[in-house]
């Protein structure tokens, strides 16, 4: 029996925006072929997705500055240089010379973006680890909106990149799950301040 | 004055400033920053024809964080000087912002005046029914018994309904909004610019700090049950009945809006300069 040759995107992922540039290699190998609409407008929703996260993260860093939570602010905005990797990945892997204008999040209407993480969860003494949980949950929407794509009517070609996707977002799941654990939990009475805003007499 | 031509493909970030906002993380006007830029970016305005005016509190301070013009004005008046504006300028898209405290208290003649007189312009409050710039005092919009150290026991006062009191004196559209949803409040931003005369947009915007609990209207609010109505009297008995946490268009009316004949003005803002041109 001869032995199988492993698939270089097994070996490299290390990290979520190493990943995606795997996929990223491999679909670009792939013979170029016009993609359907359908597939071009799941991937016009996929990069909106992965713009509107790492809008929501900086503009979270950026908060975190403001209010001298240096550590908070480095984690986010790592997690948006992760999150805008992504979305050049997906404008790379399309062939579009620049990123497509519908992706202001209005094709999401009353509802947020799944990966963006909730804009009203922060809080000026958070730690780093809340800022991970955050991302966690933003992460598993993530899986949760394209698995269910996998679900759906959508065409073939749709549900293969969307089976892909979910895996990754998957991948991102455990990552931070391992980041977690680099980080303590933070103690009961975490959001006492010594000098509170809040006026006492 | 003719309305600016459409200018298409803009980008919300045009409309952000490099000016950092310095609210407290978490706190909803975030989010109403972020929707008003999605909105102008929507509407395919260029920033230079549109005016945010603004009174005095935290949310306030927003003009300062947009490209657009800006007026950090006087407390409560935030109204009469967007009015004054809007009619010299038709040709400019008049956003006026501010809180609950400066709106429907130091300024609430002019709110009720806005609405009466049905000038195009949008009025956008984030309502967090506290003043939180000054440290955590009830305001019109406060639960009559919110106890806090500044208010002990609750002021027992019936709150404002800026809703009905809107409705009542004439305004031409109104919106509720949440902060818990960008994109949602974005659109009802742009429908309130897009709709002819005084259009009022409440947005439920927690402030985590003096009202942490207020984090929980994330789970609280829910679309509106009923589609937009231009009956007044329907919109005033949902409005009464209403839970206070219905998102969505709640009114849409058909009154001309308030346009006063200007004639032309003594002077151009070219003929002007001619004079100092030495």
């Amino acid at each position: 029996m001869t032995a199988k040759k492993k698939p270089a995107r097994k070996t490299k992922r290390a990290t979520p925006a190493g990943k995606t540039a795997v996929r990223a290699a491999k679909r670009a190998a792939k013979p170029a072929r016009a993609p359907s609409a359908a597939y071009a407008d799941f991937m016009v929703q996929a990069y909106a997705m992965e713009n509107d996260a790492r809008d929501r993260y900086t503009e979270f860093a950026e908060q975190m500055d403001m209010h001298n939570n240096p550590d908070v602010a480095r984690l986010f905005r790592k997690l948006a240089r992760i999150e805008g990797l992504h979305a050049e990945t997906i404008v790379r892997e399309m062939g579009w010379s620049k990123p497509p204008a519908r992706t202001e999040a209005w094709m999401w209407r009353h509802s947020e973006a799944p990966e963006s993480a909730a804009p009203g969860d922060l809080h000026y003494l958070m730690q780093p680890y809340q800022a991970l949980e955050l991302a966690l949950e933003s992460e598993r929407r993530a899986v949760s909106f394209f698995s269910g794509m996998t679900r759906s009517t959508a065409p073939v070609e749709v549900k293969r990149i969307a089976r892909e996707m979910a895996a990754e977002e998957r991948e991102h799941v455990r990552l931070i799950r391992e980041w977690l654990k680099k980080f303590p939990k933070p103690e009961r009475g975490w959001d006492q301040d010594p000098d509170p805003p809040q006026q006492s007499d | 004055m003719n309305a600016p031509a459409p200018a298409a493909g803009l980008k919300p970030q045009l409309f952000k400033s490099d000016v950092k906002p310095v609210w407290c993380p978490g706190c909803g006007d975030y989010t109403v920053l972020s929707s008003v830029t999605k909105a102008l970016a929507a509407l395919e305005v260029r920033p230079e024809n549109v005016a945010v005016v603004s009174g005095i509190g935290c949310s306030s301070r927003i003009p300062a964080y947009t490209t657009c013009y800006g007026f950090h004005g006087v407390h409560g008046r935030a109204l009469a000087a967007a009015t004054g504006l809007k009619v010299a300028r038709p040709d400019l898209t008049v956003l006026a912002m501010g809180g609950d405290g400066d709106g429907y208290s130091i300024g609430g003649n002019h709110f009720l005046h806005a609405c009466r007189r049905n000038v195009d312009l949008t009025y956008i409050v984030m309502d967090n029914r506290v003043y939180g710039m000054t440290k955590g005092q009830p305001s019109p919009t406060t639960e009559p018994d919110w106890d806090s150290k500044l208010a002990p026991h609750g002021t027992g006062l019936r709150e404002f309904h800026p809703l009905v009191i809107a409705l009542a004196s004439g305004a031409n559209f109104i919106a509720r909004a949440t902060s818990s949803d960008p994109n949602g409040t974005a659109d009802l931003i742009a429908q309130a610019v897009r709709h002819p005369g005084f259009s009022f947009v409440e947005v439920l915007s927690p402030c985590v700090t003096f009202r942490p609990e207020q984090r929980n209207w994330k789970e609280m609010v829910h679309p509106a049950p009923v589609a937009p109505t231009d009956d007044a009297a329907r919109a005033a008995r949902r409005l009464m009945t209403d839970d206070g946490f219905n998102i969505g268009v709640l009114y849409a009316g058909h009154r001309k809006p308030y346009r006063p004949e200007m004639g032309r003005p003594a002077a151009e803002v070219a003929e002007l300069e001619t004079e100092f041109i030495l």
